[in-house]
């Protein structure tokens, strides 16, 4: 750091003259040396200093030593009287940012001049004293700074606002006491004082609606007259309405504010409110439309400020209410000529957003001449918005399509050509009729495309798309010559779509087949394997016989296994009589630290511990668990639970338990861990005593093999029960295996293990997992279809509870059903609420349930249970949980 | 500083320029830590002159999408000025903290707004940057008020007559 860095930057310029130019931070430091000076020049001062501003602000660094000996010399120019070097000494005190110990020697002189009478002295001493300061001083000049706040002087409170605003972060308890102060500030009639102390006052209470709702309420009504301060009032108004947006009953709240504040006459305001609206959650035509109106006359403005910021807000608004926005389409075109390309660009996506059908192929001609001026970047955006806009207007894929293909043949980047493929790919796929011509216009790019990347995946893209058409030969040409002409990369994978083509058309087999063995001879390993293993598995000989399935499931199915755990197990396998089996890699998709030998051994098990959303599971469940031949008949899967914990947490092994619910049968599937990275165990099985669950039979168990470190696997226990019927029950359960020791360096087990048990915690089969959650759109006409036929009402005493909230809560968790229409939310300090749940029992019997709480003053909670079925044995079971 | 891109946080400026004709530096202030090293920070300056090399913002200001940021700028002379602020801040706003910005310089400079004038009155763009923003936030938009406040050079109480004069030529 200590070497000069030469920032000289006008030495080539012939004759212009810069009173910096040559200067060099070595000198600068002696000159420095006036600061020390007795009889001090002031004016010499300030020009050093503003030397020393300059070479940090041009990027040079001082070091440690330099930096405290500047700022050394700094403080003692607090005894010149000018108020020009002061400013400077302030300056530059802020830009060295010293440390704690420096930070005490100026300390005093700041605190006096926070003391002073120069109002200036003032502001700009509590500036850089709270800049400066660690939490410590504070409580020292914590009087001097709620002072400040309320100072006549509008610079002076700004300062001790603003202050106040940066020290909040790191010392809000202090700044929090500041409350009174800063609220009487929000009166002053300085504007910036204003905007300010608002901004303090809503950080201090950020975290208490309340308080917020309160200040927004009275300020609304009142007279904020700084625009900035208007438009922070307006944020915070937005915000509650936000968080109050709950109940949509009638007028929102504070639109009324919103839409005065459209009136406004700073364009800041207006500005704000529009966007405010717009942004609003749920917002109705009636509430956007005069707020569109403001925002279109701004599109005419002759600032491009309020151009941008007009057109910027209605392109958004375009996504979600494309009508509203069609209002302005006139001024829109218009600015698509406009100076600004980013203004002409937001226009432009805007149309292709709110634009009808008859209008696309003008647009489309406007768009042609703007494309070429504008950067890459917004081509970007315009090729995004034709996309969704071919999918909304499928019939209008010529033109677009043919747009599209034509930017495609212009220079551009890579992102940009990307957007193009993708967007053409996405259409191809979406609208049938644009296969064929997209299919082609993406061989014509690949015949000239320097972007390895998007040739292999057209290439890819092309395999699977081109033998569906209706004349998959004319694609074979293209294929062909990426073989002659490209980089190994591109050749491989040509190899591989010419291979799906002799794969899926027979009657193109045997022409594939010689450009195939054409390509035996290819100079790179890559191409040449793939020949080989083409030509070898499709179809032997090249005579047109079909090509087997299995062949074509291996080479071009999808291919699901984990890559990482393929590779360890390839490398695991050694070379012998037995060849590798792919059904051996194991399929959990985590990683493996150490080595397994017997991986070989081990037999495909499902996913591992089980995802949190519970729809996306019970698809997984159910094919894991018919995947085991022992559990295949028993028909369809009811329901299966969340996890229960068997184990507490950070144990040697960690065991949750799932439980599957069929018909007539029961099974648990038992999540198995072993966090010891010195053990494998093997032969996992879990012992069940369902001695307190007498309507289960045991009737098979599904052992674990072997369970390295840090890799799930499951076993299972399956029940048999009646029919139908809802049994519950008790199960204790203990983990029975055989411990190996495992070393840790080298990932290999010993040969002997010992037997072991590890006791786990039971668990219950109660009558909620014999419940389905499953929703209803409409409480009431469900409720009304089920008829009082097997209607059943009881009320209950739920004792004394923390909140009504938390009854509610435990009740839905009990019964296990789906809350309906939000009514399990509940209000605040509500002293009543009604809830209503649905679902299906097992027998697939639809259950309704209304409840109805009520709490009193001992928070003694009382509920009345209503319940529905299409069978009256279920509504009592209903009862009979609750009852127990 | 944490300064939150939340619409309900305040109004919060990134960084304040300005340049010479060539794009390089006369006086540039950073308050947020998007752009780390000085290197970063002329890599945004360089970009972002030549970006708005060609456009014409001598009339009026002009604004910029750039790096997921709002940018206002105006040209005056072969000066250029610059306001940064994030994606979602209100373009209006910033555009009155430009207008604050290019007003005082134009006072400070007394009408003489060019490069070189700004480097002899290097002192005043200093200050002038520090009136507009404090660490972020905006603390005047007001020109007359930003220069008035940057110009006062008396001398306060008690000061020696030999330590008295107006105006300081570099």
């Amino acid at each position: 750091m200590a070497q000069y860095v030469k920032k000289d930057d006008d030495r080539d310029e012939e004759a212009e003259y810069s009173p910096f130019s040559g200067i060099e931070k070595g000198a600068v430091l002696q000159e420095a040396r006036v600061f020390n000076d007795p009889q001090l020049d002031s004016r010499r001062c300030s020009q050093v200093i503003t030397k020393l501003l300059y070479l940090l602000n041009q990027g040079d660094s001082f070091t440690k030593t330099e930096a405290t000996e500047v700022f050394f010399s700094v403080t003692k120019l607090f005894q010149a009287k000018d108020i020009g070097l002061r400013r400077m000494v302030y300056l530059i005190i802020k830009e060295l940012s010293p440390c704690a110990d420096e930070v005490i020697i100026v300390t005093s002189s700041l605190m006096k001049d926070m003391n002073s009478k120069t109002d200036v002295y003032r502001a700009n001493a509590i500036r850089v004293l709270c800049r400066i300061t660690d939490g410590t001083l504070l409580t020292q000049i914590e009087r001097y700074l709620k002072q400040a706040i309320v100072d006549k002087n509008p610079v002076v409170a700004s300062a001790a606002l603003v202050s106040g605003i940066h020290l909040l972060q790191t010392n809000p308890e202090i700044v929090k006491r500041w409350s009174n102060e800063v609220q009487e500030a929000v009166q002053s009639r300085a504007a910036l004082v204003q905007f300010h102390a608002l901004a303090l006052l809503q950080q201090i209470r950020q975290n208490d609606r309340l308080a917020v709702s309160k200040l927004v309420t009275s300020l609304t009504k009142g007279t904020v007259r700084s625009p900035l301060a208007q438009c922070l009032l307006i944020r915070y108004t937005s915000q509650v309405i936000r968080e109050s947006s709950n109940s949509q009953t009638g007028d929102r709240p504070f639109y009324d504010y919103l839409e005065g504040c459209l009136r406004h006459k700073a364009e800041m305001v207006i500005f704000e409110a529009a966007r405010a609206i717009t942004e609003l959650s749920g917002v109705t035509s009636r509430e956007l439309t005069p707020a569109i109106t403001v925002l279109q006359l701004f599109l005419s403005s002759s600032k491009p400020v309020l151009r941008f910021a007009a057109v910027r807000t209605l392109n958004k608004v375009a996504m979600t209410h494309p009508m509203a926005v069609t209002t302005c389409n006139i001024d829109m075109e218009s600015l698509i000529s406009d100076q600004n390309r980013s203004i002409a660009t937001l226009a432009i996506t805007t149309l292709l957003k709110t634009g009808n059908e008859s209008g696309v192929d003008r647009l489309m001609k406007q768009i042609t001449n703007f494309m070429s001026d504008i950067a890459d970047e917004f081509k970007i955006v315009v090729v995004d918005a034709i996309r969704s806009l071919c999918l909304k207007f499928p019939l209008k894929f010529r033109t677009l399509m043919g747009f599209l293909s034509n930017i495609l043949r212009e220079e551009g980047g890579f992102e940009y050509k990307k957007a193009i493929v993708d967007s053409i790919v996405t259409i191809i796929r979406d609208i049938p009729d644009a296969k064929e011509s997209g299919l082609l216009h993406l061989c014509e790019f690949i015949e000239d495309c320097e972007f390895t990347y998007l040739s292999t995946q057209i290439l890819h893209f092309l395999g699977i798309e081109g033998p569906k058409t209706s004349d998959p030969s004319k694609f074979i040409r293209y294929i062909y010559n990426r073989v002659i002409l490209e980089n190994p990369t591109v050749r491989a994978s040509a190899v591989s779509t010419l291979a799906k083509f002799g794969a899926m058309v027979d009657s193109l087999k045997p022409r594939i087949f010689v450009l195939l063995r054409r390509c035996l001879y290819d100079n790179d390993d890559e191409v040449r394997d793939r020949a080989t293993l083409y030509l070898n598995t499709i179809g032997g000989d090249g005579s047109v016989v079909e090509t087997d399935k299995d062949v074509k499931e291996f080479l071009f199915g999808s291919f699901d296994l984990p890559l990482a755990n393929l590779e360890t197990s390839l490398k695991n396998y050694e070379p012998s009589e037995e060849p590798f089996n792919v059904s051996s890699v194991p399929r959990e998709v985590k990683s493996q630290p150490y080595a397994e030998k017997k991986a070989a051994a081990k037999k495909p098990t499902g996913l591992s511990a089980p995802p949190a959303g519970p729809t996306s599971t019970a698809d997984s469940y159910e094919k894991l668990l018919l995947s085991i031949p022992e559990f295949s008949n028993f028909g369809q899967l009811f329901k299966s639970s969340a996890p229960v914990e068997l184990t507490e947490a950070e144990t040697e092994y960690a065991v949750n338990v799932v439980k599957h619910i069929f018909d007539k049968h029961i099974v648990f599937q038992y999540n198995c861990t072993n966090t010891i990275p010195e053990q494998l165990l093997e032969d996992v099985t879990i012992l069940v005593d369902a001695s307190e669950a007498e309507e289960f039979e045991e009737l098979a168990t599904k052992p674990l093999k072997s369970l390295p470190y840090d890799t799930p696997g499951q076993t299972f226990v399956a029940f048999e029960k009646l029919q139908g019927v809802p049994a519950v029950g008790k199960f204790s359960n203990v983990l029975r295996f055989i411990v190996k020791e495992v070393d840790t360096s080298t990932g290999e087990a010993e040969e002997d293990g010992v037997e072991d048990e590890y006791q786990l915690e039971e668990f219950e089969v109660v009558s909620a997992d014999y419940m389905l959650k499953v929703g209803v759109s409409n409480f009431r006409n469900a409720w009304d279809n089920l008829g009082e036929d097997f209607e059943r009402v009881d009320e209950y005493g739920l004792g004394p509870r923390d909140s009504l909230k938390e009854a509610v809560s435990a009740v839905i968790n009990l019964l296990g059903m789906q809350p309906c229409e939000g009514t399990e939310v509940v209000a605040g300090n509500s002293r009543s609420h009604t809830c209503l749940l649905s679902g299906v029992y097992v027998g697939n019997v639809k259950v309704l349930v209304r409840l109805s709480f009520g709490v009193d003053n001992a928070k003694e909670v009382a509920m009345k249970l209503a319940v529905r079925s299409e069978d009256e044995a279920v509504s009592d079971a209903i009862h009979e949980l609750v009852a127990n | 500083m944490a300064t939150s891109a939340r619409r309900d946080a305040c109004p919060a400026i990134k960084n304040l320029l300005l340049l010479d004709s060539e794009g390089r530096r006369v006086a540039v202030k950073y308050y947020t830590d998007e752009w780390p090293t000085n290197a970063a920070k002329l890599a945004f300056e360089r970009s972002i002159f030549a970006k708005t090399l060609k456009t014409n913002a001598r009339t009026e200001a002009e604004i910029v999408m750039f790096e997921n940021n709002v940018v206002l700028y105006k040209f005056i002379q072969d000066l250029h000025l610059f306001v940064t602020g994030g994606d979602n801040e209100n373009e209006l706003a910033l555009a009155s903290v430009l207008q604050g910005f290019s007003e005082a310089v134009t006072l400070l400079l007394r009408g003489n707004v060019d490069q070189r004038e700004a480097l002899e009155n290097l002192d005043m763009m200093f200050l002038c940057l520090d009136e507009i923003v404090d660490a972020g936030m905006i603390l005047e938009t007001d020109g007359s008020l930003i220069a008035g406040k940057v110009a006062t050079h008396s001398i306060d109480d008690g000061a020696p007559l030999s330590e008295q004069y107006l105006v300081r030529p570099l």
